[in-house]
């Protein structure tokens, strides 16, 4: 101990330092459990391998456990012991911190969830989606299913349940649009928070509305709820695709298992699965270690988007040493580091993220797996869908919020 | 608020109706106010004043909950949604008409008391954990309806950036400049709360906690006091709703939620309930609880633990710790901080001449 405190000490004067948030306990937990391992074995496995450019990375965590006060508090601790940047976890979190982030010129990322329109760079500087967001998704949910359905939709009934939230709500007003468009009939079902009963909802798709396709965008324990209750019901579960944060391994299990939930699709922003580079080689460095990997590792759909984060942390961290040529660099270089990533794949288990000054959600690609035997199963490509009406969205959007203030 | 003596030693009715009648108690207060007004903003560093500043605005908070539970006796789980009920109402002052601050906040409070009146009128029939289950239910309305009328929320995200406070053209953003308006309105809060307590309508209100049916006979109108006590405390949740979109320059109600009331009771338990200053202590306690277990497990855990084990245990630890200590106050110290801190004055006033 003494010889690893003595190690650190030294280490001090070259290192990189970020705050990160998680939420280990709370009502997302099931989240952070498996999402913050991730991120930590990405940037042990980078300070392993000496770094980047010899500048080791410190990822503070602490945990908000889903509130608002601790993120702020973690916030200016960070800013104080010169961060260069935040990886924020939560969208309230991310809407509170967003005005410090700008006034601060600190970047920080919130991927996969947070406020939509922030992908656009020129009104959000310092704020990093760096995943799709919920229109992003929603919009790839209704392509995916258009082509389930064999390449229209003219005609045909979706039914879209969500989690009665902010959150919930915010990928509807891309899908009503594309209702006309594609001429689909829409009917939407809310679970209200908390979400442990979803019955009288799940009746009404499988029984009255009998839709062609239903769109899954529920958190907590609702989307384990939906698989049950839909294959109870006798709904086949290909005909169901699932957004982000209705796709982990948890929301399986708590279904009851692979078995149960055989073709349900899940929409992902990070693979799921082990079969990736990146993911060997966390393994491998923990085997030199002499330890067994961590439990969280099995839960991939959640570590996966952790070490993706992490991942891009490192890849912005990079980017920004280039600018200062191996100085230590500010939050301002990190920013700019940020949009200098291009093409990133880390693998595949990235989409080909590409994040420019105007374009800060990366392109907004999903990939979707399908649960086929005791595991995920690539559905399609990474894609995304209906790009210019999102990003058109996204400018509309943010004009609108710079005009209010 | 510090000390009382025994003995009557005055001789004029404004020296009995003192706020403070000791001159010691006095010079502390003076002290303490310097110290707060001139030492902190300077020595206190940009991470501290945060702190504070969440303090700060929890404080007027507990003050407005420990009037309607503490002082009157009547629970709440609702107060979260009384603050959002404040938070909205500013805020959509402040975007559509480009309301200051100084009007802003008022007008959020009172738009809280009046919500709160209509929530309390259950608790002219209802006593106890029946009023605790009514006032849940109106957070649960209050947040229903700001999810679903976009008329209040704004529409995105059901959320509304609200730009920050200006007094004679200064922005106030740094941790410092909020932290004097934030005290304005805390200091604010607890003189108007210590005043309330020695008015009639204070008296009413302790009168009714203690034995409603013995208050109404000796000529209180419980119908009238209980809901001064509702439209009292909700002002001050509507007040803290304000401050706390000031203070994070967005309204949200997913920031007051079902939690948020739920810490704000333990904040008045663990501080002591029916004393403003249990209040303030509670508030200080439970906002600083959380981060003094982390620094403290990640400053000296390492002799012990893993790094990894300690990003697992402390937000754990956090909770454990945090229900433990409300049973324990609840078991060893009913009265809370308060008390605790009533001991310690007490025991030194004699010293060292105690008996």
């Amino acid at each position: 101990m003494a010889f690893a405190c003595a190690g650190l000490a030294q280490a001090e004067d070259k290192t990189i330092l970020i705050g990160m948030q998680c939420d280990r306990t709370g009502p997302t937990q099931v989240v952070g459990t498996s999402l913050c391992p991730g991120t930590h074995d990405y940037i042990d496995l980078i300070n392993s391998e000496g770094g980047i450019d010899g500048w080791k990375i410190n990822a503070s965590e602490v945990d908000t456990a889903y509130q608002v006060p601790p993120a702020i508090e973690e916030y200016e601790h960070t800013k104080q012991q010169g961060a260069v940047g935040i990886m924020i976890y939560g969208t309230p979190q991310t809407e509170a911190l967003n005005q410090r982030l700008e006034q601060d010129k600190i970047p920080g990322t919130s991927p996969g969830f947070g406020i939509a329109a922030s992908g656009d760079g020129q009104y959000y500087p310092y704020l990093f989606p760096i995943a799709a967001n919920y229109w992003s998704q929603g919009a790839a949910a209704v392509k995916f299913a258009k082509d389930q359905l064999g390449g229209s939709l003219k005609g045909k009934k979706i039914a879209y349940i969500f989690y009665d939230n902010p959150a919930g709500h915010e990928p509807l007003p891309v899908i009503e649009e594309l209702s006309k468009v594609e001429g689909f009939q829409l009917q939407t079902f809310a679970v209200p928070p908390p979400g442990v009963d979803v019955s009288s909802q799940v009746l009404a798709i499988a029984q009255e509305y009998r839709p062609d396709f239903v769109i899954d965008h529920t958190f907590g324990k609702s989307p384990a709820l939906i698989i049950k209750g839909l294959k109870q019901n006798g709904y086949p579960l290909t005909h169901v695709v699932a957004l982000v944060w209705a796709s982990g391994e948890a929301d399986i299990m708590g279904a009851g298992g692979w078995s149960v939930a055989q073709g349900y699709n899940t929409m992902q922003f990070a693979g799921a699965g082990e079969d990736y580079p990146v993911i060997k080689e966390i393994q491998a460095m923990y085997k030199e270690e002499g330890k067994a990997p961590p439990d969280a590792m099995k839960s991939t759909v959640y570590y996966n988007r952790g070490v993706q984060q992490g991942a891009l942390w490192v890849a912005a961290i990079k980017n920004a040493l280039t600018l200062t040529h191996g100085q230590k660099p500010t939050p301002t270089d990190v920013k700019m580091g940020f949009e200098m990533i291009h093409d990133f794949t880390l693998g595949g288990l990235n989409a080909p993220l590409t994040i420019t000054a105007d374009d800060h959600e990366g392109g907004g690609w999903v990939k979707i797996f399908q649960v086929k035997g005791e595991g995920f199963a690539p559905e399609t490509q990474w894609f995304r869908a209906y790009r210019d009406l999102i990003v058109d969205r996204e400018h509309k959007t943010a004009q609108q919020m710079a005009k209010a203030n | 608020m510090f000390h009382s003596e025994t003995g009557v030693f005055k001789t004029s009715y404004a020296a009995d109706m003192a706020l403070l009648p000791l001159p010691v108690a006095r010079w502390a207060v003076l002290g303490i106010a310097l110290f707060f007004l001139f030492v902190v903003p300077l020595v206190f560093s940009a991470y501290l004043l945060t702190l504070l500043n969440l303090v700060l605005i929890a404080v007027v908070g507990a003050i407005g909950l420990d009037i309607l539970t503490g002082y009157t006796g009547q629970i709440s789980i609702g107060h979260g949604g009384f603050m959002s009920v404040g938070a909205y109402t500013a805020a959509n002052l402040i975007v559509r008409l480009g309301v200051p601050f100084w009007l802003a906040i008022p007008a959020g409070g009172l738009m809280a008391a009046l919500i709160g009146i209509i929530v309390g009128i259950p608790s002219l029939r209802i006593k106890g954990i029946y009023l605790a289950i009514a006032t849940l239910a109106s957070q649960f309305i209050i947040a229903w309806l700001i999810n679903h009328v976009t008329w209040i929320s704004g529409g995105i995200e059901a959320s509304i950036q609200v730009p920050p406070p200006s007094v004679f053209g200064w922005k106030l953003q740094t941790p410092q400049q909020l932290y004097f308006f934030l005290s304005f309105f805390a200091v604010l809060a607890i003189v108007a709360a210590l005043n309330l307590m020695r008015s009639r309508i204070g008296r009413a209100f302790i009168a009714i906690r203690d034995q409603d049916i013995a208050a109404e006979i000796i000529g209180i109108n419980i119908f009238r006091y209980k809901l001064y006590a509702f439209a009292i405390s909700s002002f001050y949740a509507g007040v803290t709703g304000v401050l706390y979109t000031y203070y994070l320059g967005i309204a949200n109600y997913e920031q007051f939620g079902i939690d948020v009331s739920i810490s704000y009771l333990a904040m008045i338990i663990i501080g002591g309930l029916g004393s403003v200053l249990g209040a303030v202590f509670g508030a200080a306690f439970i906002t600083i609880l959380p981060e003094a277990t982390r620094l403290f497990l990640t400053h000296f855990g390492g002799a012990l633990f893993s790094q990894d084990t300690i990003r697992t245990l402390v937000p754990n630890l956090t909770l454990i710790l945090f229900g433990g200590l409300i049973i324990f106050f609840l078991i060893v110290e009913p009265e809370g901080l308060n008390r605790l801190w009533r001991n310690i004055r007490n025991y030194f006033r004699l010293w060292p001449f105690s008996y």
